[in-house]
């Protein structure tokens, strides 16, 4: 078991380089010149010439390439361009409200929809089952911030129940803290929910197609537990699949829904970052999140032993 | 029946129909039988016959939306199933009324242990709890003889061959102790040399326990070894009914004795070179009304009658039945 989880985090390896080269390429292929944003307007060519080469980007793009490479294998993400602090420590400043955001959404996502992905299939047909399934289309086609904003208008606007924007941290009470986070955790979860529903539903009607699901029956279980105790369980590694793959879902997801509800977390920080074109930031983030994917991804790996016995031996 | 035996199960006048896009299929068409306590009776017929699907109306596992029992009724401990609510029903399956099925490969939950699918059913049905339940499972695979029950009990189905999970199958349906077992076709998955293990084990238990056993199956040699009393099915009717000594020496429906036939065996004084005989032609659609006896087309000695007026079930002899216009022909023959 120790074996495969150190081969498996070794693998991860090739994964990561990959990724930083593309990341690497994407950004400095694109149009747009930091150290001209740094400079502000109408400041000479001299100026600006000064900045890149201060910043280091008057060396090919090969040489700046391995210069953050190296310094991203001793763990250093480097220094923001615009505000001249550590990446890694901006990321630490933010990382509360994302990860606040991330962990709730996820919570009532999957219950919520296994639970939506369950009734569906224990219906299927029904008018249960279309609404679900309508309900699980519409999540998935609206975008995050069409949700977000109409979150905003009914719950926050014009209910009342709840406010508008913003962060309070956890440290401030949990009350407060969720509060602020249930509109953003809708918004987010919405597309993520109706994507495990879906897979839920269908993997739960193969299962309960099954011979052994008539042998349950046969002896007389009852219908609660013949959906979660027999089938549920059999259905678990692909809905633990989609939840590991639907986390990329969440990251881009992350982005719009922090800007939207103007919280000041890594998403963020990121689309600041594009803004101006603060190189260092936007690799450093994009390192961290497919990171975080590579290893969510991973977890969900190693759960298919727990899952299947059949996987075990 | 067994005289003066007052049956436990008894079957009147089922009728079970599949509704699908292309229209009504009639697979059971006005079956009547008994089981008397502690029998075994043999239900016989080739695949589409009606007889898989007779034994899931009486514990009323047809697929929902798709099969559905029209008529008649099932009596049972007297009441009758077809009209007992889910939650009655489920206090009858697997405790009252068990079922062996053929699978035993995909018959038990891959992710649950033997035992706890083993325990399950008496937690359900005699309210042990999980710890007294679980050393019942053991006792059960100790029962069906698994070599190591007490370690083995913790395993998972795959880790067990095909023959071993239907012992396991077996211990599950006579954990709570049933009145009636039935069993459908519960070898035809296994091999040869391990089918008859199966067909010993049932039927020691059901001494043991005091079951009946209702045994669906396409094959003469299983009802010859395990049955008392046969029925033979066709086209979901049933067409003959006997006493298995009875069926063997005097089958009387030109469909059982081309059943018979189409047995490889070497007659005394036969010579070796006897091909295997079939029955020509194929069962009729259930889907279309069927006017006359349903093996007419097929049948040597169909007359104009048989195609055109179906026979009824008529008495050859003690509890011997048969419908077929031309029995007393064959009787004579």
């Amino acid at each position: 078991m120790i074996g495969t989880i150190v081969r498996r985090l070794l693998s991860m390896l090739p994964v990561m380089g990959v990724v930083a080269v593309c990341v690497f390429l994407l950004l400095h292929l694109a149009p747009g010149d930091p150290a001209a944003i740094i400079a502000g307007e109408n400041v000479s060519p001299e100026n600006i010439a000064r900045i890149r080469a201060q910043l280091g980007l008057d060396q090919p793009v090969w040489r700046q390439f391995l210069v953050w490479v190296g310094s991203l294998l001793t763990g250093d993400l480097g220094q923001s361009m615009f505000w001249g602090d550590s990446v890694t420590s901006l990321i630490g400043q933010r990382a509360e409200p994302t990860i606040s955001l991330a962990f709730t959404t996820v919570m009532v996502a999957v219950f919520l929809a296994i639970g939506l992905g369950v009734l569906a299939a224990a219906c299927a047909g029904t008018l249960v089952d279309r609404l679900v399934m309508g309900f699980a289309v519409m999540g998935f086609s609206v975008p995050v911030f069409v949700v977000g904003y109409l979150l905003i208008f009914v719950f926050a606007i014009n209910l009342k129940w709840l406010p508008v924007q913003g962060y309070t941290p956890i440290s401030e009470g949990v009350a407060p803290w969720l509060r602020n986070l249930v509109l953003p955790s809708i918004a987010l979860g919405m597309a993520y929910v109706a994507l495990i529903a879906r897979i839920t539903r269908t993997t739960m009607l193969d299962v309960l197609a099954e011979d052994y699901m008539r042998t349950a029956k046969a002896k007389g279980v009852a219908m609660r537990p013949m959906l979660f105790r027999h089938a549920l369980k059999n259905a678990a590694v692909p809905i633990a699949t989609v939840v590991g793959n639907g986390v990329a879902l969440l990251i881009g997801g992350v982005v719009i829904t922090e800007t939207v509800f103007n919280i000041p977390g890594v998403g963020r920080l990121v689309v600041d970052a594009i803004a101006r074109r603060d190189y260092p930031i936007i690799q450093g983030v994009i390192m961290v999140f497919s990171g975080v994917y590579v290893l969510v991804n991973l977890l969900v790996d190693l759960s298919y032993t727990f899952l299947d016995p059949r996987i075990r031996d | 029946m067994r005289a003066g035996a007052e049956p436990i199960l008894s079957v009147e006048d089922l009728h079970t129909h599949f509704f699908t896009q292309d229209g009504v299929t009639r697979a059971v068409d006005g079956v009547s039988f008994t089981v008397a306590a502690g029998e075994t009776l043999g239900i016989v017929g080739e695949s589409g016959c009606g007889k898989s699907v007779t034994a899931l109306s009486i514990m009323r596992l047809l697929p929902p939306g798709l099969g559905r029992s029209v008529g008649g009724s099932v009596r049972f401990g007297g009441r009758d199933l077809l009209t007992l609510d889910e939650a009655e029903m489920r206090r009858i399956r697997g405790d009252r009324i068990a079922m062996v099925f053929q699978e035993p490969m995909t018959s038990l939950n891959p992710v649950l242990t033997v035992g706890e699918q083993i325990a399950e059913a008496v937690m359900i049905h005699q309210g042990k709890s999980r710890h007294d339940a679980w050393a019942r499972a053991e006792e059960m695979l100790t029962l069906v003889r698994i070599p190591d029950a007490a370690r083995r009990v913790g395993d998972y189905p795959h880790q067990f061959s095909g023959g071993m999970r239907q012992r396991v199958m077996i211990a599950m349906a006579l954990s709570c102790h049933p009145q009636l077992l039935i069993a459908d076709e519960p070898t035809t998955a296994l091999d040869v040399t391990i089918q008859a293990q199966i067909l010993k084990l049932m039927l020691e238990l059901k001494g043991r326990i005091g079951a009946a056993i209702l045994m669906i199956t396409h094959d003469l040699g299983v009802v010859a070894e395990t049955c008392q009393r046969v029925i033979v099915m066709y086209a979901g009717r049933k067409v003959e009914e006997a006493s298995v000594l009875d069926l063997f020496d005097r089958p009387l429906h030109p469909y059982t004795r081309g059943l018979m036939a189409s047995i490889p065996r070497r007659r005394p004084g036969a010579p070796r070179t006897r091909r295997l005989q079939e029955i020509p032609g194929m069962v009729p659609s259930l889907r279309e009304p069927l006017s006359g006896c349903p093996f007419a087309p097929r049948c040597p000695l169909a007359t104009a009658r048989c195609t055109a007026e179906a026979p009824p079930l008529e008495q050859h002899g003690a509890g011997h039945v048969v419908a077929c216009w031309e029995a007393g022909r064959i009787g004579v023959s």
